[in-house]
């Protein structure tokens, strides 16, 4: 079956199975940031936007996303350099294999509640996780990105 | 998850009847846990167009519709302030951000899981569910059915109320299943549900009548319901905890959430 998707503001069409996901598809059309990790929706690493809400693409089947809006860490150039200076300044980054799906988990709540507190922001991000890091460099690393207004 | 045809159900009575002419369909509603349960499926019955994606104040009442999402339904601000916010402390504890915006309340019910969050809040809140063929039921004889129906869940109505409530969830991470947990309403009346026992949420019957019938409510009378609540609700061991232990979380978290609706 065909399915059109708009991704990062471009139209595309694909053909796919239809018990394929969407983290499949897009990774077989070569959007490598989408990662892979536990499969099942625990660890959100496959985390793109929907219509700018996070979701594990891991567990969304393709074909219900007919007409939506994909959005991957390549959508988000922009914010995503702002994120990635203040992760390099706190040392918030280490292997960086959640950093895409974080940067966009970031995102979305910057989209729904700019002025998040700290606690506000562990909750949002419960769902990402980083086995490197410990967090609390991340944390204060989002705190200033949040409050930049640049 | 295998699937042989996937059919986006035009309405109601379509899914309905695809559902219970061909062996082998199911409905998925937000499907996160239907891939990790589901080996295969010969139709796959979408909901999407049914335009059940929705929450609506009425006077008395708010409706949900099915497909609505669990993250939809945690942001909603009558949500938010209904009896302590209950149900949106109850969905806020499942999981993350992510899983909240595919699942969805439907899912969530007809899946009559017994790790669920959401069943106790939805027990103690006196929803009703409507059916494509069912028509109304409650939540709690919902639950009480030998098996799941094979019907279309439409919508949930929730009766508008100003009580106080609590609901708590007792797990190792915040990403891990419920060990126990506990939801209470107090409106005119108390309601006193337990989940994840780890069999499905049911409400405290005796519990609640005994509290119901008091004219006061102290320290004596909430030990006395506590004594209740561990003769009436069973708990047991699996693998995440023991029955012991599930005994003890009942005992500390029922008197710290009576004393708290009680304040």
């Amino acid at each position: 079956m065909k399915i059109n998707l708009k991704i990062n503001g471009q139209s595309r069409q694909f053909l796919i199975e239809p018990n394929e996901y969407l983290l499949d598809v897009l990774r077989r059309n070569d959007y490598l940031s989408v990662r892979r990790g536990c499969d099942n929706t625990s660890c959100g690493v496959c985390t793109v936007l929907i219509d700018n809400k996070p979701v594990p693409s891991c567990s969304v089947l393709a074909a219900r996303c007919e007409n939506k809006e994909i959005t991957t860490v390549e959508g988000i150039e922009t914010e995503v350099e702002k994120l990635a200076k203040y992760f390099g300044e706190l040392g918030a980054d280490q292997c960086g294999y959640c950093n895409p799906s974080m940067a966009l988990t970031v995102y979305s709540l910057k989209l729904e509640n700019r002025n998040a507190n700290i606690e506000e922001v562990k909750e949002y991000l419960v769902g990402n996780l980083c086995r490197c890091t410990g967090y609390v460099a991340q944390h204060e690393a989002i705190m200033k990105y949040l409050g930049d207004e640049s | 998850m295998e699937v042989k045809e996937l059919i986006r159900a035009k309405d109601a009575l379509e899914a309905y009847t695809l559902l219970n002419e061909f062996k082998g369909s199911k409905v998925m509603a937000g499907g996160a846990w239907m891939k990790l349960s589901v080996k295969s499926v010969d139709k796959l019955i979408l909901l999407d167009d049914l335009n059940l994606d929705y929450i609506k104040e009425e006077n008395e009442f708010l409706e949900i519709g099915a497909m609505t999402s669990l993250r939809t339904i945690e942001m909603h601000p009558a949500i938010k302030s209904m009896n302590s916010g209950i149900l949106a402390k109850a969905i806020k504890s499942i999981m993350g951000v992510q899983v909240r915006n595919i699942a969805t309340i439907g899912g969530s019910v007809m899946g009559r899981f017994a790790f669920s969050d959401l069943l106790g809040a939805l027990l103690v809140l006196d929803c009703r569910l409507y059916f494509h063929d069912l028509q109304e039921i409650t939540v709690f004889d919902f639950l009480q059915m030998p098996k799941v129906p094979s019907d279309i869940l439409l919508n949930i109505k929730i009766k508008k109320t100003a009580g106080k409530g609590y609901f708590h969830k007792v797990s190792k991470t915040h990403l891990d299943f419920s060990l126990l947990n506990i939801a209470i309403t107090k409106n005119e009346l108390f309601r006193i549900a337990i989940g994840s026992r780890p069999q499905t949420a049911t409400l405290a019957i005796n519990t609640a009548n005994f509290l119901n019938s008091q004219s006061e409510i102290n320290e004596e009378t909430i030990k006395k319901a506590v004594e209740i609540a561990c003769d009436e609700i069973k708990v047991s061991t699996n693998l995440r905890a023991s029955k012991e232990y599930r005994e003890v979380l009942l005992k500390t978290y029922l008197t710290r959430g009576l004393e708290e609706v009680i304040k």
